[in-house]
């Protein structure tokens, strides 16, 4: 389970988390100014309200300065403070709250577009649950620390005046009330790397156990079929024990702030009602004042306990906003030149010129390959399973870059052409069917966006769909389950198919598109294709080889190099890999050249 | 068909079996939710005792705190010490000492409160999240065909967060509120009765603001999980497929979509922000306001002598403690609201019962010859009479060493038929025995064992290629591991492999070709040596050469058990001994290859079109085509 161990980062503050969330509070400045002004009015009235209170008690109500117009008039002035207060604390409380909302929504944008064109290989390496972990998770743990930092910087702010109040109000006094703040720093700097370190623990079997769940819920039929449930349920009984120990352990570390502040509070009350009382007897310092300095000792323990809390949310913020903008780092490998030209009106050829290409550099999967499509001509590629096949159509999209070697489309090198021309120049069925949540409709026009419904239908018709989209409850405003699960492999390798067709693209790349197909229905397709790809260019992959024969020249693949090529006729002539292949396929057993296989088949064929 | 952009219909209606009712008429339903929660809770009785008693304590700690003050207040002002000094000194050091004794315990009893009230909330959230993870690993195929995974990954990571701060942020707060304002309230009045009043007037106000927040946030809850799961399955998708999206070079299509779900999603946040806001600074006010009221009475009373300064100092005082508990308030309704909402869903997902279920009493399959019998078989995927049946009136009968070939067109019911017998899903008519005895009467788990599927487009987990081979079997001894991939002919390519068997395998299996994901699934079904085989179109990425190899390597094992290979492509079902042509749920023809050949009948046909694909063929297909269509 160790590749779900998430990197994480410990740090409270870092510098560059902040600066690079900084630009993205850029659109709201001016907001941001609104709702600092509104925090710094807010936590005005915080302070003076101690103030007024005191004056009520030093100029009104003690000794002879008893005044009642004084106490209605301090009354209306308290009204009015806290009138400014609610104003101040809803404008500030709203303000941030939206540009917090929207900030999120930005962030969550930029990295959702940002993974649109990183490179393939990158995203093959990288669990689709994970960045959703980033993108949900981690985008709303910032969510918490955002709706927050008002309150945090309201705390601050709050602190900083109650200090200048105390100092001013009794210097002597204040300075004393204040000694027991340093302790607190002490206190904190030994305490603090042992729960961060709790806190990192928590998070990190947290996240552990949370992809444990998702892999359990996105393998589920694999696990029933394989009655794993006792196992896996045991697996994760550990996970969620490790987490609920590393819970309690943050939550422990968390709390024992809790009576040292309060420790803090008491003891600085002590001293205002032991040192402030005996000046007060003393007749050297005012009622009011020690009155007003047990208001702000109150409170000025309240901002640190918060702050204490905050450290928490702060601290995961920090780690969530790396692991957002990690993300949005991600190297795009693959992009656009600035020159890059649109393929917009070239012809539908595709050449491969000594092509060298591997998912890891020294483990070569194609080599040296070089071959030419010429526009209007259908290629088939054909070869043992693992041979390269696949990979060498990902390269006419430029999924990858190649090694060594040029890949050259409508007579441009696929590095000079923009990505989205050669999109409109390439449409491909892919080898696994994926079909998006949404109709039948949807599916088949998918991004083709001035697809009409009779389009939408011609290309059902023309890969024998459409006979089982009307037969569905709502014929194409189906509604497909996840990955089009309520529907056949067959019927959703069909669809894909469609989708392909209704892109109306000068090339067409087929990866097995018919492998889950019966050969009537293929013959059917293939049929309907030849009107359909008149003047289109056509690359094939197939193991069945009907479905190749038609080719007008076919490449034989193995071990990522091309060994034959010709047409069908050429090749069965030519008594190689191609000519076995297709007595395997088709003939009966007895005509099978190869002597191994002869012997295993005559072997199954008795059983 | 209109014209549409963006987001399908789809996504925006609830999701899959969960259709939301709306809600605000279910307050019994989010009673009972919350009392479920509660009685959780006191599965740790001993943590809720202590968490709830310290917590009484704590509060009363603390209301002794403005007592303490007003006394040292009144004693430095001189009044109680009857003006001496020396007895008034005293008398404040007394109070200091109360004041730091009191405080100091306060803390002891918050921390204790805080830290016991957490626990109960984390040690419920773990057993609920491993009844969670057992439930779904035994709900049936029907629930997770409907369910988008991404909603039941929200469910069981966000939902159980609601359900677990329920207890600390929620029932403990209200102990916290009701102590603190109940003896706050009677230490109060008995002080002072009209001061009492006054400094507690805002207390029925923000009781009643919060109880409508709680309605309007509980509404807005359900509303924006929805909206975030419609966001999610977006994202999702648009990942999972990243193929399909870079292939159609869709981005602009696939942002649009996320920018008309996310702004959805704005749209409420801005809403629920505004809701919040206006609550918790409102009740602030109202709280300021009570203030201001004591004062200002206060401050009038103390001026015709019926108050001390210090009963004034002790009544703001106890104000002040109050603020926390006010702010924490708007919390703590929210915790209410959610903890209904969340609660709601995540019971909802653990109440389901499973479709296909052990019966009582069922027993052990104990395979005695191995003979499978399928005897006029008729299933549907959706449960309404009238519902279309994916298969209907199936016999067949196969033994040991026996292998069962089916064949027909995309969606005739070839994977229904597979997924019946391991009872992914239960007939609806007729029956599916093995050696005589009905797979409903014997308990899942056996039947299971003895049987496997390779299944259609399998999963593979992100792990090393081991322990893929041996998900079935952890125990397994690596010889078998090794013999397993031999006989799928993986061993060569994993031979190749710097780090071998250790080699990870990408999410779903991206870092394989097609053929060598289905030789893994494959190999981890034969090593696991069921009674009975089903490769359900196992090999349409396999090229023939291999598959042979596969088939004499796996010789040993199909020779003693049923095998039943459903296959597009004829050579790999010709020697079968007997094969089924299913056409819309139906057999419509069967027999062994030469007898169907000489039937003349779609086999044949089939069988031509793979041998000679000549101009005939294609005429005969269509003019059997023809009247077909017209029906
Ligand atoms: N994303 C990837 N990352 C790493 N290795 C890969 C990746 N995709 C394919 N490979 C490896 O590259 C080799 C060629 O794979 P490719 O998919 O091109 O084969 P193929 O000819 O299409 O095979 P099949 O007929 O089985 O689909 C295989 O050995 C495979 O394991
Ligand atoms: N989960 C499901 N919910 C509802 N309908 C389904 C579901 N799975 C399959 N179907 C429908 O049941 C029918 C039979 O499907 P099945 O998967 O058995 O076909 P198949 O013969 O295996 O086809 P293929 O050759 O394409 O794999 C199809 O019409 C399909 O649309
Ligand atoms: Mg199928």
């Amino acid at each position: 389970m160790s590749h779900y161990e998430e990197q994480m980062f410990g740090r409270a503050f870092d510098g560059r988390v902040v600066k690079r969330f900084l630009t993205f509070l850029r659109p709201h400045r001016a907001a941001m100014a609104v709702a600092i002004g509104s925090v710094l009015i807010f936590t005005a009235t915080q302070v003076s309200i101690p103030l007024v209170i005191r004056s009520a008690i030093d100029n009104a109500l003690v000794g002879e300065s008893q005044d009642r117009a004084l106490v209605h008039i301090l009354a209306l002035g308290f009204a009015a403070v806290i009138a400014i207060n609610y104003a101040a604390n809803f404008g500030q409380e709203i303000i941030v709250g939206r540009i917090a909302e929207r900030v999120l929504i930005a962030l969550r944008r930029a990295m959702f577009e940002h993974l649109q064109v990183v490179s393939l290989s990158f995203m093959d390496r990288t669990e689709v649950g994970r960045l959703m972990s980033r993108l949900q998770g981690d985008v709303n743990a910032m969510q918490e620390f955002l709706e927050t930092s008002v309150f945090a910087i309201g705390d601050l702010v709050l602190l900083v005046g109650i200090v200048v109040v105390l100092l001013v109000l009794d210097l002597d006094l204040g300075l004393l009330t204040l000694s027991v703040v340093p302790v607190l720093l002490v206190v904190r700097i030994v305490w603090l790397p042992r729960a961060r370190e709790a806190f990192l623990r928590a998070r990190e079997t947290n996240s552990i156990a949370n992809g444990a769940l998702a892999e359990g819920i996105h393998g589920v039929r694999t696990v029933q079929g394989m009655i794993r449930e006792s196992v896996n349920y045991d697996l994760y009984d550990d996970l969620a024990a490790n987490n609920l120990r590393a819970h309690l352990r943050a939550t422990k570390f968390a709390q024992v702030m809790v009576p040292i502040v309060d420790l803090l509070t008491g003891s600085a009350m002590a001293i205002v009602v032991v040192v402030g009382g005996a000046m007060v007897l003393d007749d050297t310092l005012d009622l009011g004042v020690m009155v007003a300095f047990l208001f702000y000792v109150q409170r000025f323990f309240d901002p640190i306990r918060s702050l204490t809390m905050q450290y928490s949310v702060m601290q995961r913020a920090m780690a969530s906003g790396h692991r957002a903008f990690e993300v949005m780092d991600v190297p795009v490998d693959i992009d656009d030149k600035s020159d890059a030209v649109s393929l917009e009106s070239c012809e539908g050829s595709i050449e491969f010129r000594n092509v060298t290409f591997g998912y890891y550099p020294d483990q070569p999967v194609l080599k040296n390959v070089s071959f030419r499509v010429k526009p209007g001509e259908t290629v088939a590629l054909v070869g043992p399973t693992g041979s390269g096949k696949t990979s060498t159509i990902s390269l006419v999209h430029r999924f990858y870059e190649v090694g060594d070697g040029q890949v050259i489309v409508g007579g441009h090198d696929v590095r000079d052409a923009t990505q989205t021309s050669l999109g409109r120049m390439v449409s491909m069925v892919l080898q696994e069917p994926f079909l998006f949540t949404g109709t039948v409709f949807d599916n088949i026009r998918y991004s083709t966006a001035d697809a009409t419904p009779d389009d939408v239908e011609r290309a059902a018709r023309a890969v024998g769909a459409h006979d089982f989209i009307v037969k569905l409850p709502d014929g194409y405003e189906t509604e497909l389950d996840q990955r089009g699960g309520n529907l056949s492999l067959g019927q959703r390798q069909l669809i894909s198919f469609a989708r392909a067709i209704v892109a109306d693209t000068p090339i067409l790349v087929l990866d097995e598109a018919t492998a889950n197909i019966d050969s009537y229905t293929e013959m059917l397709i293939q049929n309907a294709l030849a009107t359909l790809l008149e003047g289109r260019t056509g690359m094939v992959i197939a193991h069945r080889l009907a479905t190749i024969r038609n080719a007008d020249r076919i490449i034989v693949l193995q071990d990522g190099e091309i060994i034959e090529t010709g047409t069908h006729t050429e090749l069965l002539a030519q008594e190689g890999l191609y000519a076995r292949l297709y007595s395997l396929n088709y003939a009966s057993f007895d005509d099978i050249p190869d002597n191994l296989i002869s012997k295993a088949s005559h072997a199954a064929a008795a059983t | 068909m209109a014209a549409r952009y963006g987001v399908p219909d789809r996504l925006r209606r609830g999701l899959g079996p969960f259709a939301k009712t709306d809600d605000d008429s279910r307050g019994g339903v989010e009673f009972k939710v919350l009392m479920r929660i509660a009685r959780l809770n006191l599965r740790h009785p001993w943590r809720v005792l202590i968490a709830v008693s310290t917590t009484v304590i704590a509060a009363l700690f603390q209301l002794m705190i403005p007592q303490f003050l007003g006394d040292a207040v009144d004693h430095a002002h001189g009044f109680l010490a009857g003006g001496s000094e020396e007895d008034a000194k005293a008398a404040l050091f007394t109070a200091a000492a109360l004041l730091l004794g009191v405080s100091a315990l306060r803390g002891l009893f918050t921390m204790l409160h805080n830290y016991f009230g957490e626990s109960v909330g984390h040690c419920i959230a773990s057993r609920l999240r491993m009844d969670f993870y057992r439930h779904l690993q035994r709900l049936s195929f029907s629930f997770f065909d409907r369910v988008h995974t991404g909603e039941l990954i929200t469910r069981g990571m966000l939902d159980l967060e609601g359900v677990r701060m329920f207890f600390n942020t929620g029932l403990v707060r209200v102990v916290l509120l009701a102590t603190l304002i109940g003896i706050g309230s009677y230490l109060l009045l008995s002080a002072d009765l009209v001061l009492g009043l006054l400094s507690l007037s805002f207390v029925p106000f923000v009781a009643w603001r919060s109880s409508a927040a709680r309605l309007k946030l509980r509404w807005m809850w359900l509303l924006l999980q929805d909206r975030m799961a419609v966001l999610t399955q977006v994202m999702e998708e648009n990942l999972g497929g990243i193929r399909v999206v870079r292939a159609f070079a869709a981005q602009i299509h696939e942002m649009r979509k996320f920018d008309d779900s996310s702004l959805k999603a704005l749209a409420l946040a801005y809403q629920r922000v505004g809701i919040r806001v206006r609550n918790t600074t409102v009740m602030t006010f109202a709280y300021f306001l009570a203030m201001g009221l004591v004062l200002w009475v206060g401050g009038l009373r103390v001026l015709e002598g019926e108050i001390t300064v210090g009963t004034l100092a002790e009544f703001l005082a106890f104000m002040t403690i109050l603020q926390m508990p006010v702010r924490q308030l708007g919390m703590m309704v929210n915790s209410f609201a959610r903890a209904s909402i969340c609660g709601g869903r995540f019971f909802e997902v653990l109440d389901l019962k499973p479709r296909v279920q052990d019966r009582p009493g069922a027993e052990e399959l104990v395979i005695r010859e191995g003979v499978l019998r399928f005897e006029d078989v008729d299933f549907a995927f959706a449960d309404d009479e009238s519902a279309h049946k994916a298969l209907s009136g199936i016999s067949f009968e196969a033994g040991p060493g026996q292998t069962i070939g089916i064949v027909g067109p995309p969606g005739s019911g070839k994977s229904t038929i597979a997924h019946l017998i391991p009872r992914f899903y239960d007939v609806t008519g007729g029956r599916i025995t093995i050696d005589g005895r009905d797979i409903r009467d014997v308990t899942l788990e056996s039947l299971r064992r003895a049987v496997g599927v390779v299944q259609q487009d399998s999963f593979l987990f992100t792990a090393s290629i081991e322990n893929n081979v041996a998900y079935g079997d952890p125990w397994a001894v690596d010889e078998r591991i090794a013999r397993a991939n031999r006989d799928a002919q993986l061993h060569e390519y994993v031979g190749r492999l710097p780090m071998g068997y250790q080699t990870l395998v990408g999410e779903r299996g991206v870092s394989l070709s097609g053929g060598q994901r289905q030789r893994l699934s494959i190999a981890r079904s034969i090593m696991l040596e069921p009674a009975i085989l089903v490769f359900d179109d196992s090999t349409a990425s396999i090229d023939a050469a291999t598959e042979q190899r596969i088939r004499a390597a796996t010789k040993d094992l199909t020779e003693k058990r049923v095998t039943i290979v459903i296959s597009h492509r004829l050579s790999s079902l010709m020697h079968a001994d007997e094969i089924l042509f299913i056409e819309e749920g139906r057999i419509v023809e069967r027999g062994r290859h030469d007898e169907l050949v000489a039937a003349g009948g779609r086999y044949k046909d089939l069988y031509e079109l793979q041998i000679r694909p000549g101009e005939d063929s294609v005429i005969r297909f269509a003019d059997r085509d023809a009247p077909k269509k017209g029906t």
